[in-house]
């Protein structure tokens, strides 16, 4: 649209521009501002969490207890860097994140459904990384793991404040979780530009739906589950406890079937991402767009009837393991179509191999990786030897941690010009991506060795015969640790030096809405609702 | 594509910048240090400052939006649908936290579920009676869910008094129910550490009456919204938002009802292992 256009007609309340100083990040109102938070909390977040994981590697390193003597300590590390990694860096930053900045920029909305709520969303965040922080700080810790199993998250294992500032931390970063679903899916539903049907709408946008969903229909278990546990803990009841006729297990079932949505709700954006980048630098428009779309739809409907295959050392009977495989291995069917679909997208096309287009070839890669070893644990016999190994740790770090990472750095080289307005240094990027990609791999491919020798997860200790493949993993540490740091220097200088950046700098490939409007994005866009509808044949 | 010839100023409401967020933000984290340090040490007063601080933020943000429902041209048509849409979404994650406590009740009481299960009612528990304040309750809560769709009717043919009226006695019949189940509380013959039928029972029917509290807050709310002539026949989402979250309630009830107090307090014998 012309800026004269935008310019001449402001019937509207936000005809102002951004508020100065502090209160417009505090009191902000607007989806970019808001996503910008989000952002740089994930990358205060991902240091957390790094730094923790970082601890775990370096105990880790060679047998024997090396650094770490108090071994509650480093179960503390072993919860605390996954919750600070599932719900203050990847949630955050592919939601909030890439959410807040692209959903209204992509539907041709002048912002979300919601802004105040969406504003709450956020400091709740906070507030839940600060009770996350507290409890790893208090009484010791909370040593429970993220999947806070009772017995040993009850008041008799843990009984000082801890496991209760992480159970707080969870049902406020769950509240925010789930207002800013409600206002993601209202914004989708009502907010499309016109002609923007659900058919013609881009896959970032379905991924967000499908996210919102998973949100909204999992975190309110986990807030009962949460809440029963806290009972359980201070005021006598007995969800969990045998003695007085509870199930420790319930717990599980209910944990899981929040967590496996939770673990779709981390990747299933980052799908949406790798879409727009695939076919942005193929220069081709998504195969199977409709394919893809219900993959989604798919993968999140499936997410929920599966739950009870984290659980199957618990003594199912042959019934209920063989409904659980089954309905897991499913699960490859709509990933297949995925996969597929991106490669036959870069099929023909006129490929570009910018940083961007390597981090989502790097996804794919890793998401196979991952996948696969995941069709492997899906077996229920086959997991009764895998359980708790560290198989279960390099399958979920394949596919959740690293390629959920790889979706949102290649997110974030995609969009960085977009929100900051300067190109960042291709051969920089590429070489942050080559050491990234390196790093990562030296550092999990190994545990599928450690995992099928047997070696246990969640212990800092282990025999000499592990000690050649956790070298060699603490070695891709220090490389993904570098790669890191080289990705936060190229942050820094683009921000300082970068080149200016064109609206679109990806060329006849990029065609969603948010490659219309100025780099930086402008504090409104949208004023004009732009016209989606398709055009009468010339 | 976009074209300029066609594209159109939004119709969307996008809302000022607003302290209410963060000032949300640190009542809830003062509600939930203080709800901590409850737990452990019996000090109370940190929690309730909280929950202060908490209504507080609830009070002046949701003001907010009742001035800008009443101003004309911010609650454009569209943007009540998106009002509605995200209503209902609110409902349907209500639905999923009382989900889980309904699982909590068939886990323990179906032993297809749970391989530990004993006897349900588990022995040495005096069940309430069905058929005394639980039914009663039931049909409070059914009659409440007429008169409230009257007040609806009334307030769509534009009849006020009527609509006042039955939207007061809603009210009075929500707060009754809670009389009720307060009542039927203090005579149970069990108490909330007696094992898992209590466990269930209490934060089930419990997390059930702090929501009819809340929808008959609600309802007063629209009671002194209409009587200041607030509500128009064709533009009343608050109180649409209302009366859909009292039939949620009514529907809660309902198969709390059947499930807990009538067929979980008859004692299951052919259903044992």
């Amino acid at each position: 649209m012309s800026d004269a256009a935008a310019a001449h007609d402001h019937g509207h309340d936000d005809h102002h521009g951004a508020p100065a100083g502090w209160r417009r990040w505090v009191y902000s109102t607007n989806h970019k501002d808001i996503g910008t938070l989000y952002l740089v909390a994930a990358m205060v977040a991902v240091l957390i969490g790094g730094v923790f994981s970082f601890m775990i590697r370096l105990e880790l390193q060679s047998p024997g207890l090396q650094y770490i003597e108090d071994l509650q300590f480093y179960n503390v590390l072993v919860t605390a860097h996954g919750f600070v990694m599932v719900f203050f860096f990847v949630m955050p930053a592919l939601i909030g994140g890439f959410g807040n900045w692209f959903i209204p920029l992509m539907i041709g909305a002048p912002d979300m459904a919601f802004p105040r709520m969406n504003n709450i969303s956020f400091w709740l965040l906070v507030v839940g990384l600060l009770l996350l922080l507290t409890s790893a700080l208090v009484a010791g810790g909370a040593g429970t793991g993220w999947t806070v199993y009772p017995p040993l998250s009850n008041a008799t294992f843990h009984s000082g404040a801890a496991v209760d500032f992480a159970i707080l931390s969870l049902h406020v970063a769950g509240a925010s979780s789930i207002l800013g679903a409600i206002n993601f899916i209202t914004t989708i539903m009502n907010m499309r530009a016109p002609g923007m049907t659900y058919h013609r709408m881009p896959l970032f946008i379905w991924a967000m739906l499908v996210t919102a969903f998973l949100l909204l229909l999992a975190l309110p278990v986990l807030a009962g589950a949460l809440t029963m546990l806290l009972t359980d803990r201070n005021f006598g009841t007995t969800f969990f406890e045998a003695s007085g006729g509870g199930d420790p297990i319930f717990w599980q079932h209910l944990f899981w079937f929040f967590g496996h949505p939770e673990v779709y709700i981390m990747i299933v954006p980052a799908f949406g991402v790798i879409s727009h980048v695939v076919s942005t630098f193929s220069k081709k428009p998504v195969f199977g767009y409709l394919g893809m779309a219900y993959a989604m739809a798919a993968i999140g409907f499936i997410g929920f009837i599966v739950w009870a295959h984290h659980m199957f050392t618990v003594g199912f009977n042959v019934e209920t393991r063989a409904y659980f495989v089954l309905a897991t291995m499913v699960i490859a069917v709509p990933t297949g179509v995925k996969i597929f679909s991106w490669l036959a997208t870069m099929w023909g096309g006129s490929i570009e191999f910018r940083t961007p287009m390597l981090y989502a070839m790097g996804f794919i890669f890793l998401f196979v990786v991952g996948g696969v070893t995941g069709i492997t644990l899906a077996n229920a016999g086959v997991d009764i030897a895998f359980h708790d190994t560290y198989f279960v740790i390099a399958h979920f770090h394949y596919v959740l941690s690293i390629a959920a990472a790889f979706g949102i750095l290649s997110g974030f080289f995609y969009w960085f010009p977009k929100m900051c307005g300067k190109m960042y240094n291709e051969s920089l990027g590429k070489i942050q991506f080559w050491l990234m990609f390196i790093g990562v791999n030296i550092l999990f491919f190994p545990q599928h060795f450690s995992g099928m020798a047997g070696m246990p997860r969640r212990i800092p200790d282990y025999p000499e015969a592990y000690a050649g493949w956790n070298f060699v993993s603490s070695i891709g540490a220090y490389i993904s640790f570098a790669a890191s740091l080289l990705f936060f220097y190229i942050v820094i200088q683009t921000l300082r030096s970068g080149e200016k950046a064109p609206a679109n700098p990806w060329g006849e490939g990029a065609t969603t809405l948010e490659w219309q409007v100025p780099s930086p994005a402008p504090f409104h866009t949208h004023d004009q609702t732009p016209d989606m509808r398709p055009q009468p044949a010339e | 594509m976009a074209s300029d010839a066609t594209s159109k100023p939004h119709h969307w409401h996008v809302a000022d910048p607003s302290p209410w967020p963060i000032v949300g933000s640190v009542s809830a984290l003062v509600m939930a240090v203080g709800g901590i340090i409850y737990m452990h040490t019996g000090f109370i007063w940190g929690f309730l400052l909280g929950v202060v601080l908490v209504m507080y933020t609830m009070v002046v943000w949701f003001k907010d939006v009742i001035l800008e429902a009443e101003t004309p041209g911010l609650h454009t048509p569209p943007v009540q649908v998106g009002l509605r849409i995200s209503f209902l979404l609110f409902i349907v994650s209500e639905v999923m936290f009382f989900f889980a406590f309904f699982w909590a009740f068939f886990h323990s009481s179906l032993p297809i579920l749970n391989l530990v299960a004993g006897a349900w009612p588990p022995e040495g528990i005096e069940v309430l009676h069905t058929w005394d304040i639980p039914f009663l309750n039931t049909l409070i809560l059914l009659s409440s869910g007429a008169t409230l769709t009257i007040a609806h009717h009334a307030l769509i043919e534009n009849n006020r008094d009527r609509f006042l009226n039955y939207t007061l006695i809603t009210v009075i019949l929500g707060f009754i129910f809670l009389g009720f189940q307060i009542f039927e509380y203090s005579v149970a013959a069990f108490s909330l550490q007696d094992g898992i039928y209590p466990s269930t029972f209490f934060l089930a029917t419990g997390f059930h009456g702090f929501h009819v509290l809340i929808g008959a807050v609600f309802l007063t709310v629209c009671y002194f919204r209409g009587r200041n002539g607030h509500f128009k026949p064709d533009h009343h989402v608050g109180f649409e938002a209302a009366a859909w979250y009292w039939h949620f309630v009514d529907v809660v009830w309902l198969f709390l009802f059947i499930n807990v107090y009538w067929w979980g307090s008859s004692p299951l014998g052919h259903l044992q292992p």
